[in-house]
């Protein structure tokens, strides 16, 4: 029977991958060239020598608004409709560099030297944060020297420390 | 047909251009623009690229005239060409700003007529602060000042009443009143020309509102229905008056206020 399915089985079946895996190596690639030998073969393609794209410089545009510098559409005239003379301002001096002038007022809000203090006084608070627990320790140790002299109990320092807030420096 | 020779684009701005001119352009264009792009800063190098108006069509290394009027030139920003001609007739185009009058509301789009020759479409949501609960108030028979966001030969035009960053920036419906009239497109763009003398000239008469529509269409709305249509019958002419004869006109008109 296995001899007879050998005979008899049709190219596609062969060229499935669960019938190639018992193949070798070279009868793998011999099919793989015939498949490739009949792809190109009926792949079609234009019998003409390449063109060279000549790289423009010129572009076509249908619209006159980038040739000619028109204004605004809109425009209204001695205060008939204010919104619209403060959109005429601002529509037709866009072209000038009036934006730069607002990107400079925003920075003015928060000056550099106020960022870094805040961000020193930031830094300074959530790095106690983190480093409570070793304070403590540190605390009990030395109040472990001085507990014997006063007597007074551990967690005592260390509430005291925590509830000493310490207000935030504006 | 033998091949026209073509004359130098530069001998030619300011005159007349018929259809099928070839105009020719210097040669430093397409040689040498690359090494010009290369000694040029970053922020300048679109200069090398040179600008094909309305009514010109590139061929080869010139431009051709497909359209007749007067040949402009612009050298900033690279250099431009193009042709000032005149017609009634306005064919959408990406970018313009125009005033189209509602005609119909089909679902979620509004059909809008433009004066082209299809009616181009607008969604509801493409005004300023629209959402699907809040629609814009928008009936059939209002105008709306709008940009074209898609305008080609194969589709149909589209229209938007916000601008890139999504605000209106005096896009979307024009108010009650006030008067629509249709002129043609050169008149337009004298008029939006900057430093338009017609448009000085008619500010000191009296307080009005405009819209000018770069399909032709304008809309006027004054205090009075006299001072507008004084304003409408002066627009309207100054196209074939000269510039003493249109003084002469509003002389008479301060004259009589």
């Amino acid at each position: 029977m296995a001899g007879d399915v050998k005979t008899k089985l049709s190219k596609n079946l062969l060229r499935m991958k669960f019938m190639q895996r018992g193949l070798d190596s070279q009868t793998k690639k011999q099919l793989e060239e015939e498949e490739k030998k009949i792809i190109s073969e009926e792949h079609w393609y234009l019998d003409v020598p390449d063109l060279k794209e000549k790289e423009s410089h010129i572009i076509e545009e249908r619209s006159f608004l980038r040739c000619e510098d028109l204004v605004y559409g809109r425009m209204s005239f001695k205060g008939f409709n204010p919104e619209i003379e403060k959109l005429m301002i601002q529509m037709n001096s866009k072209c000038k560099e009036e934006e730069i002038e607002e990107d400079d007022k925003m920075e003015a809000d928060v000056s550099d030297e106020e960022m870094a203090r805040r961000y020193e006084t930031l830094v300074g608070t959530i790095g106690k944060k983190f480093l409570r627990k070793r304070d403590q320790r540190v605390l009990k140790d030395d109040d472990e020297d001085d507990e014997v002299e006063e007597g007074n109990s551990n967690p005592r320092p260390s509430k005291r420390a925590k509830k000493m807030f310490l207000k935030p420096q504006d | 047909m033998a091949a026209e020779c073509g004359t130098a684009a530069e001998a030619l701005v300011g005159q007349v251009v018929l259809p099928g001119d070839l105009l020719l352009l210097p040669a430093h264009y397409d040689e040498d623009a690359e090494s010009e792009r290369l000694r040029l800063s970053a922020g300048a190098a679109p200069q090398g690229r040179l600008l094909c108006g309305p009514g010109l069509r590139r061929s080869g290394a010139g431009l051709l005239v497909t359209k007749c009027g007067l040949l402009r030139h612009r050298p900033a920003g690279g250099g431009a060409y193009w042709v000032d001609s005149q017609q009634k007739r306005y064919v959408p185009v990406k970018g313009d700003h125009v005033i189209g009058i509602v005609t119909a509301k089909a679902g979620d789009v509004f059909r809008l007529d433009v004066g082209g020759s299809e009616p181009a479409s607008l969604s509801y949501l493409a005004f300023e602060g629209a959402t699907k609960r809040n629609r814009p108030n928008v009936q059939v028979g209002d105008l709306i000042y709008g940009q074209f966001v898609v305008a080609n030969k194969d589709m149909e035009p589209e229209m938007v009443c916000i601008d890139s960053s999504g605000k209106s920036s005096g896009m979307g419906i024009i108010g009650q009143d006030g008067f629509l009239f249709k002129v043609s497109l050169g008149l337009i763009r004298k008029l939006l020309a900057p430093k338009c003398e017609i448009i000085q000239e008619l500010s000191q008469l009296y307080p009005f509102e405009l819209v000018l529509g770069m399909n032709g269409r304008i809309w006027v709305k004054a205090k009075t229905i006299q001072q507008t249509l004084i304003i409408v019958n002066i627009l309207e002419a100054c196209e074939y008056m000269t510039a003493e004869q249109r003084k002469q006109a509003l002389a008479k008109l301060s004259g009589n206020r």
